[in-house]
């Protein structure tokens, strides 16, 4: 049995050696949020934390993490989808298709992490995944959002939302 | 909030329940299944009220819309969620939507009309009879309410949910009278609300399928579980049109998780196994041999070469013409001609194709990204042979469509495969390889463009011939009467909703010579509009420059008569600052199209370096849909438009060699990303007194406009896409 430390909670499941951990993730543990894209870390789909870094999970193949490393995924990455991206996500309606959301969250939450204060030559050089629907703008200014201390009007997109608010 | 994709996975749970549903008897059972999250806990809810096909209202108020169209990030769901809910005056913040399957639609008389999810159709095909929908809900609501005080409906008025009685001030929300609602006669007489009264429709409202988007709650096909479901990886013939000769499933049945080594049609093979993982790297060990067939050879130049010659082949079939185009060219003092051409190119959308089928002598289900659910529907008929009757097409949200997902060959493998394993779910999942392998390709096209011009610099003639490949030969052969493909016309129509010429000339000709590879074709987000548009903007800046007159200019004497076209090339022009200096080293481009019902203009700031490194950093763009629905996800249509057409423009080419395409992952075909993203600044002009789409014309002027702003800044003509094969380094 393997072993992996996933989300807070350590997990035993049987796998090849070789299955890289994005299909861990998905068919062996069941975290369907990270998703398939591209098999060759070019497009970031299935992007998650190792001990806070942003890894392509497509190509790390599970003898190459170590059962201590601790891996969050978007299922993982705060209680009900309250973490500061998810939220400015959220508020300015940045997904369109939504497939390739979780990686970019995972990705932007990581940047924002290492660089509270991205520039947009930081978010150029950190956010290299790719979204075919072209929701980039949307995601720049998320990320610009979660940066300002989550004033979402900042983004001027004016989008009422059910619930009576206005971001 | 998103309770889009619920009911399809929790039909599949409630099936799996063991109360499945009967084919013709249980549509209503089916539609009050519980949300999924609810599913285990609760089997049995309290069903709401259907107060007509389109609306569900609960005793707690709570509302379900139920769309027929296909949401795959468009928006629609949510557009047409506020149509419907502006006619019924509900309380937008209790409303859910969920889909209705083909098969349900099939047995109730096709009453949702059209699932199909394409030409950005899904708003502007559909407005009138959801609003009436909506609208007619509502005066059974207020009826009802009105019955049950024993008073005229006349005097009661609907708001946010709720019935009140004018006269005395009663009120009673809807949920207390959906149930009498139902039962009440549709009324003959149904007026619409004037979009200018409109408060939820016309607004910038949130989606209402985001949240799950963020959290990775969101059930894509891709991601689909079912009790006792087995994973599937194909395979097919690499050159089109070849076939499956012969495997060696001895090679690798023992392989950890294998169950089966299966020929799929004439021309594929896939494994089944436990995890799709090990079905992957099953089928990559597995010894196949192929019959590669007639186009083992085949080339994108030797194909480049027909439709070379076919520029000018004397047979072709007229789209537009007036006057006589080829005598005033052949006459004129002077004659302008250039050549361009557009390249195939996959889809690839970021979910990859997939499906999942269950399959039982008695009843074939599928689980499916489709844009059809119909088509999906006739596939799954079809491949499982059983009647449609017996066949049921549950949807889920997709993760892209962009046209390709309108094609149902996943389907039909996936209910081939399911068939071999009868009562097991097999859950299909194509590689990324497999996608790129497989697509439905945009078109390839050629295009040259003639004019004549007299002494006084004035265009006098116009000759436009397109040679290429017809999208419609490939998935609808019987819409092309007497050699005439109507959609390679797109954009360049005497007029009509999808696509009218706006340029006047005193002689025109717009003809096609059609020319089809043996690479399928597949209508790519933008469809033809995106070559035609290329082709006609390009050019019109060519002849601009060799006139000495100034783009806009020409474009505004030529497009004299065509208002609508002129009012969003004038918005763009204004906002961008046409006629001032830009920014030192940054030039401008423009173009402007009509098509999929709507009239867009761009015009893209660029600057080119020493190097030749291009730099796009603006883009203003204005739409003119007629009616806005939700103006906030127009502007997400149009940035998206750029991202796509951008893509195309930039690095967008699939190639053949040896019969097959050469690019396989997104290293050999690179598309747009983050830092190449211009800051796009949308115009939404809604002009009113018509509908038109805004998911694909934006894409048509993406191209033109920036490669005509590298004209500005480089003095080079970039005729042949993509840019990727071109330097624009300073000669």
């Amino acid at each position: 049995m393997a072993k992996l430390n996933v989300n807070g909670v350590v997990r035993e499941f049987a796998a090849e050696d070789d299955t890289p951990l994005l299909w861990v993730l998905r068919e062996q543990l069941g975290l369907t949020g990270t998703k398939y894209g591209c098999g060759v870390a070019q497009c970031g789909a299935c992007t998650v934390h190792i001990d806070g870094i942003p890894t392509r999970s497509c190509v790390r193949p599970l003898s190459s993490v170590g059962s201590s490393e601790k891996i969050i995924t978007i299922e993982g990455l705060a209680p009900g989808g309250s973490h500061p991206v998810q939220k400015a996500w959220a508020a300015l309606d940045v997904p369109q298709c939504g497939f390739c959301q979780s990686g970019m969250i995972m990705a932007a939450a990581a940047l924002l992490k290492s660089k509270p204060k991205p520039t947009d030559a930081d978010i150029d050089e950190a956010m290299t995944n790719i979204c075919r629907c072209g929701t980039y703008n949307r995601i720049r200014a998320a990320i610009k959002v979660v940066a300002n201390g989550g004033d979402t009007k900042t983004a001027g997109l004016s989008i009422r939302h059910a619930d009576g608010s206005t971001t | 909030m998103n309770k889009a994709a619920t009911p399809a996975c929790s039909v599949s749970r409630r099936d799996f329940l063991g109360t499945s549903m009967a084919a013709g008897g249980g549509l209503m059972v089916a539609f009050h299944i519980p949300l999924m999250g609810e599913a285990a806990a609760q089997p049995s809810p309290v069903a709401g009220a259907e107060v007509n096909a389109w609306v569900v209202v609960h005793p707690d108020d709570r509302i379900v819309i139920r769309i027929a169209r296909s949401e795959m990030g468009q928006g629609t769901l949510t557009g047409l969620a506020q149509l419907v809910a502006e006619e019924l005056d509900a309380d937008w913040a209790r409303v859910t939507t969920e889909f209705p399957t083909p098969g349900q639609n099939l047995a109730r008389n096709r009453v949702w009309g059209n699932f199909s999810t394409g030409g950005s159709q899904g708003i502007r095909q559909s407005n009138d009879y959801v609003r009436k929908g909506g609208a007619t809900a509502r005066m059974l609501l207020v009826q009802a309410a009105a019955d049950a005080w024993g008073v005229a409906a006349a005097d009661c008025r609907a708001g946010n949910s709720v019935v009140t009685h004018s006269a005395t001030g009663r009120t009673i929300s809807y949920g207390k009278v959906a149930a009498a609602a139902a039962k009440l006669p549709a009324p003959a007489n149904v007026v619409l609300k004037d979009p200018k009264d409109w408060k939820l429709a016309g607004k910038r409202l949130a989606r209402l399928d985001t949240v799950d988007k963020t959290t990775g709650r969101q059930v894509y096909g891709m991601d689909l579980v079912l009790p006792g479901m087995l994973n599937a990886a194909i395979k097919d013939c690499p050159v089109f049109g070849g076939k499956l000769k012969s495997f060696n499933a001895a090679a690798i049945d023992k392989r950890p998780g294998v169950r089966k080594v299966v020929r799929v049609g004439d021309s594929a093979v896939a494994v089944i196994a436990d995890t799709w993982w090990r079905a992957k790297t099953a089928l990559d060990a597995l010894p196949i041999e192929w019959d590669e067939g007639p186009h083992a050879k085949a080339s994108s130049e030797a194909f480049a070469q027909v439709l070379k010659a076919a520029l000018d082949a004397p047979q072709a079939i007229v789209g537009n013409q007036n006057g006589d185009a080829r005598a005033a060219i052949a006459a004129a003092p002077r004659k302008l001609e250039a050549v361009y051409s557009y390249p195939h190119q996959n889809h690839a959308t970021m979910e990859t194709m997939n499906a999942t089928a269950r399959y039982t002598p008695e009843r074939c289900e599928v689980w499916a990204p489709t844009q059809n659910g119909e088509a999906a529907l006739a596939a799954a008929s079809e491949a499982s042979g059983l009647p449609n009757s017996r066949c049921d097409v549950y949807k889920l949200l997709l993760g892209g469509g962009f046209g390709r997902r309108g094609q149902s060959d996943f389907v039909r493998q996936a209910v081939m495969l399911a068939k071999e394993m009868p009562g097991t779910p097999i859950k299909l999942i194509w590689s990324r390889e497999e996608d790129m392998l497989h697509g439905m390709f945009h078109p390839v096209t050629h295009c040259k463009m003639s004019a004549g011009i007299d002494a006084q610099g004035n265009i006098t003639a116009l000759h436009m011939r397109v040679a290429g490949q017809s999208i419609l030969a490939s998935v609808a052969p019987q819409n092309i009467r007497d050699g005439r493909d109507p959609v390679a016309f797109q954009g360049l129509n005497q007029g009509g909703a999808e696509g009218a010429f706006g340029y006047s000339f005193p002689h025109l000709l717009i003809d096609h010579a059609m020319r089809n590879p043996h690479v399928p074709a597949g209508f790519w987000r933008g469809v033809n509009l995106n070559q035609n548009t290329i082709y006609v903007e390009s050019f019109i800046d060519e002849l601009a420059h060799a006139t000495g007159q100034d783009p806009l200019a020409l474009r505004r004497k030529l497009l004299a008569n065509s208002p609508k076209h002129l009012a969003v090339l004038d918005a763009v022009a204004q906002r961008a600052g046409w006629g001032q200096p830009a920014a030192k080293g940054v030039f401008r481009g423009l173009a402007q199209t009509m098509g999929f019902g709507s009239y867009v203009a761009a015009c893209a700031e660029v600057s080119v370096n020493d190097d030749g490194v291009l730099k796009i950093h603006r883009i203003v763009a204005a739409t003119d849909s007629g009616h806005a629905v939700n103006p906030q996800q127009i502007e997400a249509q149009v940035e998206g438009s750029f991202a796509y057409g951008l893509s195309a423009a930039l690095y967008g080419e699939c190639t053949v060699k040896d019969g097959r395409m050469v690019q396989e992952n997104f290293h050999t075909y690179p598309v747009l990303r983050m830092d190449e993203m211009p800051r796009v600044e949308t115009i939404v002009m809604p002009s009113g007194g018509f509908w038109g789409g805004v998911g694909e014309p934006t894409i048509a002027v993406a191209a033109p406009a920036v490669l005509n702003a590298i004209f500005a800044a480089t003095g080079k003509r970039i005729r042949d896409l993509p840019l990727k094969n071109h330097s624009l380094k300073k000669a």
